[in-house]
C-alpha cells in the first residue's frame, strides 16, 4: 500500500511541477482544506464523532486531492479512510480523479484503486461519484450528492444523500454485495463567515441486503436516525 | 438637505481618512496655485502637481479606512496619488522612484505616447526595481481627463492611482467656473492576493445577494410555479447565479470618492449659478459605479478625455478605467449628493457638492439588487429585457436617429446593389436589434453576406436572431473546462444602459448617446476584422480571450498604419472594461462620421460591440480587461510593426 501511495504522490507532484511551468501568474499554486462535516451524532448506543474532510493543492485545472472520512465511537475508531487522488478538470463543472484509497478501519486494513467524477451537476447538485477496486477483488461504488438551499444569505439548509454498492460479500467487514447502505442527511448551518459555519441536523442511515443481514447477526440495528451537531469550515 | 452632523472638514484628524495625509492633502490643495484656466482652487484633500517636471515617489503609507490600520501603496504619500496637471503640447518629465520592496511601475492611462513610456513591465520596460528611479518623458499630445496607476501586481488595488488633467491648447468647447476631479475607487483591508485566492476557491465568496428561498417563494406567488421554474431553469442548468454582478463586493470593499469613505464624504464647494465641471474617473480595481446627483442634470461633455457632443442625462454607468467629464449647474444654495452606487448595489461612494462645508445632501437609498437576464447571457431573443427594448418607445426613438446617420447610408451603399436588400432594410426598420447590427455592417464583407442571407429569408424579423447566432462562431479553443459559457446569440446593445439601469425612470447615458464632437479623425473603413471573444469559467475563476489565457497566447499583430475593426463578443456573464494601450478605440456607436474615441470600452455580458483602431503607434502594447482579478488571464499583447 505504501508503495502505491508513494507512486501516486510522485506522479501528482511531477504533474503539478509541469503545471508550474505551463501556468502563468493568473494560476497560482493554491491550497484549500474543507471540513465538510465534523459532528457529534446522538446515536444508540454512544455518541459517535464523524468527519468528512477534503483538501487540495494545485491549480485551476490540475490538483492533488485528498479526501478522508470516518467515525469514532467512544474513543475507538470504527471507520476511517483516506484517499489520495490526482484531479483533472474535464468539463467546466466536472473533474475526473484517479488515485488510491486506504481504509485504516474497519480492520483488517484495505487498499483500493479509485476513479471518481466530482463536480456540480445541473441544478447545483454537488456530486462525487467514486468507483473503487479493492486489493482482494472487491468492488465498490459510492455516490454522494448535496444541495445547498439558501434560506437567507447566511442560513443554509443542505440535504444530502450517499449511496453505497458493493460487488461481493465481505463477511469480515460486514459488507454485503449489491446495495449495501444509504445515508441521508439534512443540515442547517449558519455561516458566521463564509469559512466557518456551525450546524445542526439529522442523519439517517440504513443498511440493505446482505449488509443488513450481517448487522442483524451482530445484533445491530439496520437503520438509525441521529441528531447531529457540528461545524463546517474551510481555509 | 440637512446639517452635517460632524462638520469636521476643517479638522484634519478625521478618523477614517488617510493617516498623516489629511492635513498634508488639505494643505497642498490650498497651497498649490492651479493654472489660470481653472478658476477656483479645486481638490481639497488630494495634492495637485503641475508644470513640466514631476518627482513621484512610490511607497508604503499607513491608512485607516475601516477602523483597522493597513498599508496602502501610494505616490508621495497620498491616496489617491497627486493630481497631475499637464498642458497639451508640452513635454513632461516624470521621475518615478520606487521605495517599495517589490517592483513597481506607472502607466499613464489613456495617454498616447511612445511604447517605452507606457509603463507596462515586460512590454514597455522592465519595471522599476526597488530603490530605482525611472524617468518618463513624453510630449503631451491630447487634452482632457485621464489617470495613472501601477501596472505591477495588485498595487492598483492597494492605492496606486491618481488623476491626470490636461489643459487644452485650444479653449474647450464649453466653459465652466470650477472643476473637480471625482476619483472613484474600491479599498479592501484584505491582501489582494488573498482576495484572488478566495475567488479561485469560492467564486461567490463576496456575493451576499444570492437568491434565497424567500425570493423563490415570492416568485412563485407572483408568477406561479411553472413560470418561476422556467425562468430559473437556464441558470440552474448552467450552474450560474443570476445575481453574479460583481466578483468582489461591498462585503470587503469600502468605496472611496477622492480617497474619502462614504461615512466622511468628499466635499466640493460651489457658488449658486456656477458651472461646475466634474471629472469622474473610475480607478477602482473591480467596481463599476452608477453615478447620479439627485436634483441635478449632468451634461456629458467628454468621455475618456475626448470631447463628445454634449448630452444631458440623469445618470451614467462608469466602467473600471473609464472617465466622464460632466457639467452641472446647481441653481440653489443647497447641498447635492454625488451618489455612486456599485453596480451590484452592495455599497456606494458618496460626496457632496455644497455651497457651505457644513451642509451635506441627503443620501438616496441603494437601488434594488439587479438580476441578470437571459439577454445578459447572450441569449438575446428570448429575454424579457429584450422585449422591453424591442417594444419600448425609447427604441422607436432610436430609429429616426439611425436613419439620419451617415452610417446608415453607408451600409445602404454596400447593400444597395440588391433589391432584396432594400426589401430587407424595410423589414429591419422595425427591429431594434437589426438596427444595431446595421451599425456594424458598414463595410464589412461578413456583414454583406449575412445581409444577403437575411434578405432572402422569409421570416425576416425572427430570422435575425438565428442568422446572428449563425454568425457567432466560437473558436475551438473556447471549448473545454476553462470556459463555462458561450453566447449563442449576442446582441449589439449600445442603447442598453446595462443590468440594473434598465427602465429605472431616469435618463441613463448609453454608448449609443456618445458621438464625437469632431469628425472621426481617421475616416477610412477598416480593412481587417479581429474577432475577440471574452471567455472564462466563473466558478473556477479563470479568464481568457478566445479561450486562451495570456500566458499561452500569441500576440495580436497589427501592421503599422492599418485600420482594423475589433469585434468583441462577451461569452461571460460579467461586464468587461477592455483597455487598449497606445492607440485610440473609435467606438462604433452608429454614426461613422463622429465615432467617439475611447481608451476603455465596456463589453456588456452576453453582448457584442465593435470599434475601429488605427495602428499608428509602433511597439508592444497591452490590451486587457481592466478588472484587476481578470486581467492576468484576459490579456493580449498587441504588436504594431
Amino acid at each position: 500500500m505504501k508503495y502505491t501511495m508513494k507512486h501516486a504522490f510522485v506522479f501528482t507532484l511531477a504533474t503539478l511541477a509541469f503545471q508550474v511551468e505551463a501556468g502563468g501568474k493568473d494560476d497560482p499554486l493554491l491550497t484549500m482544506v474543507t471540513i465538510d462535516q465534523l459532528e457529534k451524532r446522538d446515536a444508540s448506543p454512544g455518541t459517535p464523532l464523524a468527519w468528512g474532510v477534503q483538501g487540495w493543492v494545485g491549480y485551476d485545472l490540475d490538483k492533488f486531492v485528498f479526501k478522508t472520512e470516518g467515525e469514532r465511537v467512544d474513543g475507538e475508531t470504527e471507520k476511517a479512510e483516506l484517499q489520495a487522488l490526482y484531479s483533472k478538470a474535464i468539463d467546466p463543472n466536472w473533474d475526473i480523479q484517479f488515485g488510491v484509497r486506504h481504509d485504516f478501519y474497519p480492520k483488517p486494513t484495505q487498499d483500493w484503486a479509485v476513479i471518481a467524477l466530482q463536480g456540480v451537476a445541473p441544478y447545483y447538485f454537488e456530486t462525487d461519484a467514486s468507483f473503487f477496486i479493492g486489493e482482494d477483488g472487491q468492488t465498490a461504488f459510492r455516490i454522494e450528492s448535496e444541495y445547498e438551499m439558501m434560506l437567507t444569505q447566511q442560513w443554509v439548509l443542505s440535504p444530502e444523500i450517499e449511496v453505497n454498492l458493493h460487488g461481493k460479500n465481505d463477511e469480515e467487514r460486514e459488507i454485503g454485495s449489491g446495495l449495501s447502505s444509504i445515508e441521508a442527511g439534512l443540515r442547517l448551518r449558519y455561516e458566521i463567515k463564509r469559512e466557518f459555519a456551525p450546524y445542526i441536523g439529522i442523519n439517517w442511515e440504513k443498511k440493505f441486503g446482505n449488509t443488513a443481514d450481517y448487522a442483524r447477526e451482530e445484533g445491530e440495528d439496520t437503520s438509525d436516525a441521529q441528531f447531529v451537531i457540528g461545524v463546517r469550515a474551510w481555509f | 438637505m440637512k446639517k452635517h452632523p460632524l462638520s469636521t472638514e476643517i479638522n484634519p484628524s478625521r478618523r477614517r481618512f488617510v493617516t498623516g495625509l489629511a492635513m498634508g492633502g488639505v494643505l497642498a490643495g490650498f497651497g498649490f496655485k492651479s493654472p489660470s484656466i481653472f478658476a477656483a482652487p479645486s481638490q481639497v484633500g488630494t495634492p495637485e502637481l503641475s508644470g513640466n517636471e514631476f518627482d513621484l515617489t512610490i511607497g508604503k503609507q499607513a491608512v485607516n479606512f475601516t477602523g483597522a490600520p493597513r498599508y496602502a501603496t501610494t505616490v508621495n504619500g497620498s491616496l489617491p496619488a497627486p493630481v497631475l496637471r499637464f498642458k497639451e503640447g508640452e513635454t513632461v518629465s516624470l521621475s518615478v522612484t520606487n521605495t517599495l520592496a517589490e517592483d513597481s511601475s506607472i502607466h499613464w492611462h489613456g495617454l498616447i505616447l511612445p511604447t517605452d513610456m507606457d509603463g507596462v513591465p515586460g512590454l514597455s520596460f522592465d519595471g522599476i526595481k526597488p530603490g530605482e528611479t525611472y524617468n518618463y518623458q513624453f510630449k503631451v499630445n491630447q487634452s482632457g481627463t485621464y489617470w495613472y496607476h501601477s501596472h505591477s501586481g495588485f498595487q492598483e488595488q492597494t492605492g496606486l492611482y491618481g488623476a491626470i488633467v490636461i489643459e487644452p491648447k485650444e479653449p474647450a468647447p464649453y466653459t465652466y467656473d470650477r472643476d473637480y476631479v471625482v476619483m472613484l475607487s474600491d479599498w479592501t483591508d484584505e491582501d489582494p492576493n488573498d482576495v484572488y485566492a478566495k475567488l479561485k476557491k469560492m467564486s461567490h465568496y463576496y456575493n451576499f445577494n444570492e437568491r434565497t428561498l424567500g425570493d423563490t417563494w415570492n416568485d412563485i406567488k407572483e408568477k406561479g410555479i411553472d413560470a418561476t421554474f422556467q425562468e430559473r431553469e437556464m441558470w440552474n442548468v448552467m450552474r450560474m447565479s443570476q445575481t453574479d454582478i460583481s466578483d468582489v463586493t461591498g462585503y470587503t470593499y469600502s468605496f472611496l470618492m477622492n480617497g474619502v469613505t462614504p461615512a466622511d464624504g468628499w466635499k466640493g464647494l460651489f457658488k449658486k449659478g456656477e458651472k461646475v465641471l466634474l471629472r469622474f474617473i473610475n480607478s477602482a480595481a473591480m467596481t463599476f459605479f452608477d453615478v447620479r446627483i439627485p436634483g441635478l442634470k449632468m451634461t456629458v461633455v467628454a468621455a475618456d478625455g475626448q470631447y463628445v457632443q454634449p448630452i444631458t442625462i440623469d445618470e451614467f454607468r462608469i466602467g473600471v478605467a473609464e472617465t466622464y467629464d460632466v457639467i452641472v449647474e446647481p441653481e440653489h444654495d443647497m447641498a447635492y449628493t454625488l451618489f455612486a452606487q456599485s453596480i451590484d448595489r452592495s455599497g456606494y461612494a458618496r460626496g457632496t457638492l455644497t455651497p457651505d462645508y457644513s451642509l451635506i445632501g441627503e443620501v438616496p437609498e441603494l437601488d434594488q439588487v439587479p438580476l441578470l437576464t437571459h439577454g445578459d447571457m447572450g441569449m438575446g431573443g428570448m429575454d424579457h429585457s429584450m422585449h422591453n427594448m424591442n417594444s419600448s418607445g425609447k427604441m422607436n426613438d432610436a430609429m429616426p436617429n439611425m436613419a439620419d446617420s451617415g452610417k446608415m447610408d453607408h451600409s445602404m451603399h454596400n447593400m444597395g446593389s440588391s433589391e432584396k436588400m432594400d426589401h430587407s432594410m424595410h423589414n429591419m426598420g422595425s427591429s431594434e436589434k437589426m438596427d444595431h447590427s446595421m451599425h456594424n455592417m458598414g463595410g464589412s464583407e461578413k456583414m454583406d453576406h449575412s445581409m444577403h442571407s437575411m434578405g432572402g429569408s422569409e421570416k425576416m424579423d425572427s430570422s435575425m436572431s438565428s442568422s446572428a447566432s449563425g454568425m457567432t462562431k466560437h473558436a475551438e479553443t473556447e471549448y473545454g473546462p476553462h470556459v463555462d459559457m458561450r453566447a449563442d446569440n449576442p446582441q449589439y446593445r449600445l442603447d442598453d444602459p446595462g443590468v440594473g439601469l434598465r427602465n429605472n425612470g431616469r435618463h441613463v447615458l448609453t454608448y449609443a448617446d456618445l458621438k464625437n464632437l469632431n469628425p472621426t479623425p481617421d475616416p477610412r473603413e477598416p480593412t481587417r476584422e479581429i474577432d475577440l471573444h471574452l471567455t472564462g469559467n466563473m466558478s473556477r475563476y479563470m479568464w481568457s480571450i478566445n479561450g486562451v489565457k495570456y500566458s499561452e497566447a500569441d500576440p495580436i499583430q497589427l501592421e503599422y498604419g492599418e485600420r482594423v475593426r475589433i469585434n468583441f463578443v462577451n461569452d461571460t456573464m460579467m461586464n468587461h472594461p477592455m483597455h487598449l494601450h497606445g492607440m485610440w478605440s473609435d467606438l462604433e456607436t452608429g454614426d461613422n462620421n463622429y465615432l467617439p474615441r475611447k481608451h476603455t470600452i465596456i463589453v456588456q455580458p452576453g453582448a457584442k460591440i465593435s470599434y475601429r483602431v488605427t495602428a499608428d503607434a509602433k511597439g508592444k502594447w497591452a490590451f486587457h480587461c481592466h478588472l484587476i482579478y481578470h486581467m492576468l488571464g484576459m490579456f493580449r499583447e498587441v504588436h504594431v510593426s
